[in-house]
């Protein structure tokens, strides 16, 4: 029965592909069996809603007149410090770039109320933008200082460039030590006081397709609204991670690095983010879908809360100090039910990432393939899995001796 | 009938220094919890308490109150959620002490009952895409 993207688009085109959300399809499964659903169902659609550091936008301002090279200059865009270490007028503004005047954490614990994934998400809401620019003048870009107002309506470019997102399974943060932690997954009270996780489980994307058979480079994806790509594995990807006997990461284990034109983004899909005690980043939505080519990729979107297992890690000490041990693990049922039990302790559970705005994401997602909105693409070619080797390593410290 | 209310008083300049809520315990048999206290620079004085104790006094105590020049407010509308901004992760759910943020069971959307919330200011700080605030 195996199918291909082409002839699910031709479906899509025709007003006739069968179109559901990896929620659905579970109980779809359950009703019809395998092989009858492998055949009528075209597209499961997947979604997250979560904060995702690793995310970036990129911009071409235009140039001034004179010419000034920003390039090896310095920029502020309304405050906070985008890189310059590129061409002219290329800038790169990072989620958790923060304004140089930021106290941080010298009154603990930090608000970190502004920075780059606010400036990402103003630029998308179309709010104006206070560029503040110095640099050194050269024969060919003579102009030394510059203050003006910019809009991503009126910028060359801006294109939204995540190097790691929609992380395939995360930690469920605790702190077992006396006193309260911020942390990048919230304030974390003490002696398991509660515990913070961070995915959709069922309906997040790179669980629904454990090995990667149809999510590649070039796959086409919900991205902060509109319409974006993946455009390489992200960074950390680690596919040779615990798994269940159904290909389950039962660890953080693959990533996407992704990428999209800003300008058709929404700002209800890209929202600056601050984290307590710990930074600013941005929560990004994103929806992949999954053309059901065989039985065994449809198989893989059954997937429920109760099959995945994420790990419950001290956040207190394992993490900060780079120790692998694992409390426990728990599966995102357990966790979408408001409460574990870790170290016979009832745990009350709080999660990061929107599980409403997932199902919004992955309904949406649904509603523009069948309305012959959005078509697959063919992925040109696959993310790396467990026979690429890859693993995730520390950094290999060497003092420098004089 | 006894009742238990919070409520938010404004303190102009003048009466500041003046000795005030303690007339609620001595003349009219209420109780009070103080939740939140401060003086603005402007001298304006600022104070959330939980005001119990039988619904005639408690009448009289609020009557008192307006009369020496307090200004009173119920405190549920003080802490607000932006609902543009709530992403409904749920962050705020194990954060608030005393559990004025739910889920709905079927949508996992959350909900804030203001009804519930002392307005102590911890979810304003912990909310990630800072929807919650606080009007005073």
């Amino acid at each position: 029965m195996a199918k291909t993207i082409n002839e699910i688009n031709e479906k899509i085109n025709k007003g006739e592909a069968v179109v559901v959300t990896a929620n659905e399809i579970i109980d779809f499964v359950k009703e019809k069996g395998i092989e009858k659903a492998a055949q009528e169902v075209d597209v499961v659609t997947t979604g997250t809603f979560g904060p995702m550091c690793s995310s970036s936008a990129y911009i071409n301002v235009g140039h001034t007149s004179p010419r000034m090279k920003l390039g090896g200059g310095r920029v502020l865009l309304n405050d906070v410090p985008a890189y310059t270490g590129l061409a002219a007028v290329d800038l790169l503004i990072g989620a958790t770039a923060i304004p140089d005047d930021d106290p941080r954490n010298k009154i603990h614990p930090g608000e970190f109320n502004y920075g780059g994934g606010h400036i990402i998400e103003d630029l998308v809401a179309g709010n104006d933008i206070r560029l503040e620019a110095t640099a050194y003048g050269t024969d060919c870009y003579p102009k030394r200082k510059l203050e003006t107002w910019i809009n991503i309506s009126d910028i060359n470019d801006a294109v939204l460039f995540n190097m790691r997102n929609a992380y395939q399974n995360y930690n469920v943060a605790v702190n077992l030590s006396e006193k309260t932690i911020y942390t990048y997954m919230g304030m974390l009270k003490p002696n398991l006081g509660n515990a913070s996780y961070s995915s959709a489980g069922q309906l997040s994307p790179l669980l629904n397709d454990p090995y990667y058979r149809t999510i590649g480079i070039g796959t086409k994806i919900f991205l902060g609204g509109g319409i974006g790509f993946v455009a390489w594995h992200g960074t950390q990807h680690n596919p040779n991670v615990l798994r269940t006997e159904n290909g389950v990461p039962r660890r953080s284990a693959g990533t996407l690095a992704v990428m999209g034109d800003l300008k058709q983004m929404n700002q209800r899909w890209l929202v600056g983010t601050s984290m307590l005690g710990y930074g600013c980043t941005i929560t990004v939505g994103i929806g992949v879908p999954i053309p059901i080519l065989s039985e065994e990729v449809l198989q893989y979107t059954t997937v429920t809360d109760d099959d995945i297992l994420a790990p419950v890690v001290d956040y207190s000490r394992a993490y900060p100090q780079m120790q692998p041990d694992v409390i426990d693990e728990v599966s995102y049922a357990q966790l979408k039910s408001g409460q574990i039990t870790i170290q016979g302790k009832k745990v009350a559970t709080a999660s990061l990432s929107s599980y409403p705005r997932a199902v919004e994401i992955a309904s949406t997602l649904k509603e523009w393939i069948l309305n012959g909105k959005f078509l697959l693409t063919d992925p040109v070619a696959p993310l790396p899995g467990i026979e690429s080797g890859i693993t995730f390593r520390p950094l290999k410290e060497r003092p420098i001796e004089d | 009938m006894a009742v238990s209310k919070r409520i938010v008083l404004r303190f102009p300049g003048r009466l500041v220094d003046r000795p005030i809520v303690s007339r609620l315990v001595r003349d009219y048999n209420l109780d009070f919890n103080i939740l939140k206290a401060s003086v603005t620079p402007e001298e304006e004085g600022l104070l959330v308490l939980e005001l119990s104790g039988k619904q005639s006094d408690y009448d009289k105590g609020i009557r008192y109150l307006t009369e020496t020049g307090v200004r009173i407010q119920a405190l549920s509308q003080d802490v607000t959620r932006n609902e543009e901004r709530c992403t409904h992760c749920g962050a705020c759910l194990t954060i608030c002490p005393t559990g004025a943020f739910g889920r709905e069971l079927q949508t996992l959307r959350v909900i804030f009952d203001n009804e519930k919330c002392l307005a102590c200011g911890l979810c304003i700080k912990t909310c990630p895409p800072r929807a919650m605030e606080l009007h005073f």
